[in-house]
């Protein structure tokens, strides 16, 4: 019984942490995207609020948390209220099995305990798949459930895209398995350990995967709805797609489960493609007692990096037209991710590690 | 405590699944179909089967419930249009279903047969051992599984495309 307080009460701040981090992340994300934007738009983004505007984030969620919660005529209440936590709750409980540290077991009076992961199932990428396609269930009922044209279009856009993607995701993250051997984001960062010629997207035995990597970024950059495939949310053709209809805080809840999503995809493309924790060189990580510093340092940077990939992919370029997006999701990805599939298995037979 | 789990997994499968039916709304009856999914997985969960689980939720839950939902949505299904003169039949066939079950029930009596010894104690994971199953004593199955699948995905492009080819 003590062991099982002690237990539970380990986990529980752990996650209270995780997700402190992750939220905290949220709030800076939304101020970064716009000083990121404005920056390649020569522009100067906000700066009103603190030095910088470097306090925008706390005056933005203030403003939703005031405004008025608006349920428009005709709404289904149910529905309409569940599609936002439908869609924040699947974003947030991804971060569970995410190792951003190294794999170490303390002993905390008789509890094995993992510092830096909060649960290490066998199962990890499949359970982080499986909670993604649960999110599309809160944008197709927000959508619907609003009781609007724009909203109903927008939410079964995403529907469409959602599905088609979502394979493109599981279909680039097989040759990383194969190599890996795991399903377990642990042991997966695991085989990638020292230097960066050791990572899944560069090691050139038994076959690099950093085609794998493209197809799971553009993939993904679909599935978390950002440009160039927003589509759903497409402000010049459907207003604002499935969260037209929402203000307040359930809006914020859209809002932050689109930013926590891209964080939890950051830290996919991290474990899986880029060695998690490790350091790109064997020398930049600090031995011993203090590796934890290092690996929580590499994390957080190489997680960075892909949010500012997104920013940058966003300032860049158009957005697709409906068809295109279907037929490069069908007739391009697709093929790409099965091919990478055939030629690592082959090669991984006869190079094995 | 396992048995007050399953209880619990248990009782709010048969109450979806009855609802999935009852419900006139068909939005609401994937919803209850989408609760019914997770309690299965749940179940699945608490047999150490994690990898069954998670398959359960991105196969069903993730991709064939979503496009129901889609369907659904983009037929914009009324509310009053069920099928109301398919009540005989399902009267009959649902009194002929209800009588084997009890048959069964009451010539087996209420003993559940044991269960066939898992492979506890086993170092590999369930993903290895299915894996390792799959491709070995089921083989044939599989392969079997996958042609017919195969002929369904040909079936699909040729009805897709019948008015395409029709025109040239």
């Amino acid at each position: 019984m003590f062991d099982t307080s002690i237990k539970l009460a380990l986990t529980l701040s752990q996650i209270g942490a995780v997700m402190g981090v992750v939220l905290l992340t949220v709030a800076i994300l939304t101020l970064l995207e716009r000083k990121v934007l404005s920056w390649m738009q020569d522009r100067m983004g906000p700066m009103e609020v603190g030095p910088y505007g470097v306090l925008q984030p706390v005056a933005d969620g203030l403003k939703l948390f005031f405004k008025e919660d608006i349920i428009p005529a005709g709404a289904n209440k149910i529905m309409f209220s569940l599609a936002p936590i439908l869609v924040l709750v699947p974003a947030l409980i991804g971060f569970a099995v995410i190792p951003f540290g190294p794999n170490w077991t303390i002993d905390v009076m008789g509890v094995e305990f993992k510092p830096f992961v909060i649960s290490d199932i066998n199962i990890g990428v499949l359970y982080i798949l499986a909670f993604a396609s649960i999110g599309a269930y809160g944008v197709i009922l927000g959508g619907w459930a609003s009781n609007s044209k724009y909203s109903l279009l927008g939410g079964l856009r995403s529907a469409a895209q959602l599905i088609s993607y979502e394979l493109n995701v599981g279909l680039a993250i097989v040759g990383v398995l194969l190599l890996a051997g795991s399903l377990s984001l642990v042991e997966i960062t695991e085989a990638q350990a020292g230097g960066f010629w050791n990572w899944f997207a560069f090691d050139p035995l038994p076959f690099p995967q950093f085609i794998a990597f493209v197809i799971f970024l553009i993939a993904s950059v679909a599935e978390t709805n950002r440009l160039p495939f927003d589509l759903p949310e497409a402000e010049s053709e459907l207003v604002a797609g499935f969260f037209t209809e929402y203000s307040g805080m359930r809006f914020a809840f859209f809002f932050m489960a689109e930013y926590a999503n891209m964080i939890l995809v950051s830290c996919m493309s991290t474990v899986l493609f880029f060695g998690g924790w490790h350091a790109p060189l064997p020398f930049l990580q600090a031995p011993g007692m203090f590796a934890w510093v290092t690996g929580i340092f590499w994390f957080t940077a190489k997680v960075y990096f892909f949010l500012f990939l997104f920013f940058w992919i966003r300032a860049t370029l158009p957005r697709l037209r409906y068809d295109q997006l279907m037929r490069f999701g069908w007739k391009v990805l697709l093929p790409i991710a099965l091919g990478n599939i055939v030629v690592t298995s082959v090669l991984a037979y006869f190079f094995p590690n | 405590m396992a048995t007050f789990v399953f209880l619990y997994f248990a009782a709010v499968i048969v109450m979806a699944a009855s609802l999935v039916v009852i419900v006139r709304n068909p939005i609401y009856s994937a919803l209850s179909l989408l609760v019914m999914f997770f309690h299965v997985a749940g179940l699945y969960v608490t047999l150490h089967a994690e990898f069954l689980a998670a398959i359960q939720i991105i196969v069903y839950a993730g991709a064939i419930l979503v496009l129901y939902l889609f369907v659904v949505m983009l037929l914009n299904v009324k509310q009053e249009e069920s099928f109301n003169r398919q009540g005989p039949v399902a009267l009959f066939l649902g009194v002929v279903l209800l009588t084997e079950a009890v048959l069964l029930t009451v010539s087996r009596g209420f003993t559940v047969g044991t269960p066939a010894p898992g492979r506890e104690g086993a170092a590999v994971g369930n993903t290895e051992s299915i894996g390792e199953l799959l491709y070995s004593t089921y083989l044939f199955p599989f392969e079997i599984a996958s042609l017919i699948l195969l002929v369904a995905m040909i079936g699909a492009v040729i009805l897709s495309k019948k008015g395409i080819m029709e025109s040239q």
